[in-house]
């Protein structure tokens, strides 16, 4: 039972964790407003899809309609997915002032899932009226009527959120090691750009490249929780994509907690 | 004026010493480009692989678009947003008095206080894939229209300065900015499409409230020789009125400025 006290502190120190991230996220109010807008690049691949679905016709599978379900569909879990550790992470370990978060009695990565889960319900706030518009818009036909799926969608949003977090957490430990971490976050974005189903729906990627799309994390970070929501994919496929998904999570918060452990190790800032 | 020019030859020259201490960050940037050109070309590709025009525009006259694009993302990354973040950070910690005391001209020394040359690695990038549109279009510009993209391009260049002159005068009132770098890019983003491909609000949006059209659309019509003289004319003038703009609203931020002595 010794082993598990530091998860139960972790855990009962998370309310109040929460809520001091929630705090914050109102405090900075205008900040929160211009990450809001650096996310629209799914409306902008909803414009241009829609056009050309509405010049020469339906694109693997997807018509006009079916364009604009998930692209507002992905802005949305884009917003429920969002994370911004390694940048945090980044900056206080350069600056020293991790060791604060070091002194206290609950694990770091546990204080900055809380803050980045903490701005959760003001996101919701602003995205649900996105989501509202989307049911009217898109008709009701394009969500999936299928209630295990939702199920699932909750599984796989959640997954992708833990998966964004656990990569980004081991991409801001290693500043620990050198100081230009955020090189590699700039690079793992690009990737999930392209592969996560951000700027094209990994069904319209040609065969071969599909296949190993979806062997990649990216997808489950964005791709398939939207492909679930509007019904694009049965049971089964949802069940594989959720199986690649969480194989994932798990190991990125093993190379998390390993990469930070050995960081704190040879982390020498004064008074550490 | 003349002052003004000397100022910015010291700057650049400091810029480019300093640059060259940091040779690693050559291959560095330059193999960050590179992988950058394959995710903004990516959804291109895939578009063209399904459709032989979108919205007028071939696959290689599109890539012109994106060869623009990608020059100005060099100038933009190499001068414009690193001394964007350097601005935003004097304004925080109230360090721009430094820079108020000094007898030039305030917005020339905070917009040439940090350029960073081998960022501009991109605009090789750029410079490539506008040679190899050309080539793919079997087209030759004339002198005309040459010079004409080049003009339209300086423009462009003008155009973005101002835009983020305007940005950088938001932070003046809201103190805490740090992801002006993020959102000055992802709107720059969208830039990397012909403009015609957007329509209803996008096109409103795209064309008069962030001109995105300027930035890369014109440059790659003037190439063309599709642009009519009446919206070069336009566009040119469309980029001295946000010039003079943002010089109205950067003097008028300046005085919302409270030092950190103050």
């Amino acid at each position: 039972m010794r082993a598990l006290a530091p998860a139960r502190r972790a855990l009962r120190a998370f309310p109040t964790l929460l809520a001091v991230g929630a705090a914050e996220a109102v405090a900075y109010r205008a900040e929160f407003v211009v990450w809001l807008l650096t996310t629209t690049m799914p409306l902008i691949m909803l414009a241009l899809w829609t056009e050309v679905a509405r010049e020469g016709g339906p694109v693997g599978g997807y018509d006009t309609r079916d364009f604009t379900a998930y692209f507002l569909a992905a802005f949305v879990v884009r917003q429920l997915t969002g994370v911004w550790v390694a940048w945090d992470m980044n900056r206080e370990i350069r600056e020293g002032l991790i060791s604060m978060r070091l002194l206290r009695p609950v694990h770091p990565l546990a204080a900055y899932a809380a803050e980045n889960l903490a701005v959760l319900p003001l996101r919701l706030l602003l995205c649900l009226p996105i989501a509202i518009a989307a049911l009217v818009a898109a008709g009701r036909g394009h969500l999936t009527a299928d209630p295990l799926l939702w199920f699932a969608f909750a599984a796989a949003v959640g997954g992708g959120w833990l998966l964004g977090f656990g990569v980004m957490s081991a991409i801001g430990a290693l500043a620990f090691f050198f100081e230009q971490s955020l090189a590699v976050a700039d690079f793992w974005f690009g990737l999930f750009y392209v592969l996560s189903g951000y700027f094209v729906p990994v069904a319209l990627f040609p065969a071969a490249v599909r296949r190993v799309v979806l062997a990649l994390p990216f997808r489950g970070m964005l791709g398939l929780p939207v492909e679930i929501l509007i019904g694009r994919i049965g049971r089964p496929e949802a069940l594989s994509g959720l199986a690649i998904e969480w194989a994932w999570v798990a190991a990125a918060w093993v190379a998390a907690l390993a990469v930070f452990r050995r960081g704190v190790r040879r982390y020498s800032a004064y008074g550490a | 004026m003349r002052r003004a020019l000397q100022l910015l030859g010291a700057q650049l020259r400091v810029a480019a010493l300093t640059s060259l201490q940091y040779r690693a960050d050559f291959f560095a940037d330059g193999v960050m480009s590179l992988f950058w050109l394959a995710v903004t070309l990516a959804p291109l590709l895939i578009v063209f692989d399904r459709r032989p025009t979108l919205a007028g525009w071939t696959f290689p006259a599109a890539l012109l678009v994106i060869g623009w694009f990608t020059l100005l993302k060099g100038v933009l990354d190499g001068a414009v947003n690193p001394c964007l973040v350097a601005i935003v950070e004097h304004i925080r910690k109230g360090t721009l008095d430094f820079v108020l005391l000094k007898p030039a001209d305030a917005q020339l020394l905070v917009s040439t206080s940090r350029i960073l040359p081998w960022r501009g690695a991109d605009a090789l990038g750029g410079v490539a894939v506008l040679g190899f549109a050309l080539v793919k279009l079997r087209h030759l510009p004339t002198a005309g229209q040459a010079a004409a993209s080049v003009v339209l391009f300086l423009a462009a260049v003008a155009l973005l300065y101002s835009l983020w002159i305007l940005a950088v005068s938001i932070a003046f009132w809201v103190v805490k900015l740090d992801n002006l770098v993020y959102l000055f890019g992802s709107i720059f983003d969208a830039a990397r499409w012909p403009v015609s491909v957007f329509r209803g609000v996008f096109r409103f949006l795209f064309t008069f409230v962030v001109p995105l059209a300027i930035l890369t659309t014109y440059p790659a019509m003037a190439l063309l020789g599709t642009l009519t003289w009446r919206t070069g004319a336009l566009a040119l003038s469309g980029a001295v009125v946000f010039f003079l703009a943002a010089r109205l609203v950067f003097g008028e931020a300046l005085r919302h400025y409270t030092s950190a002595s103050s």
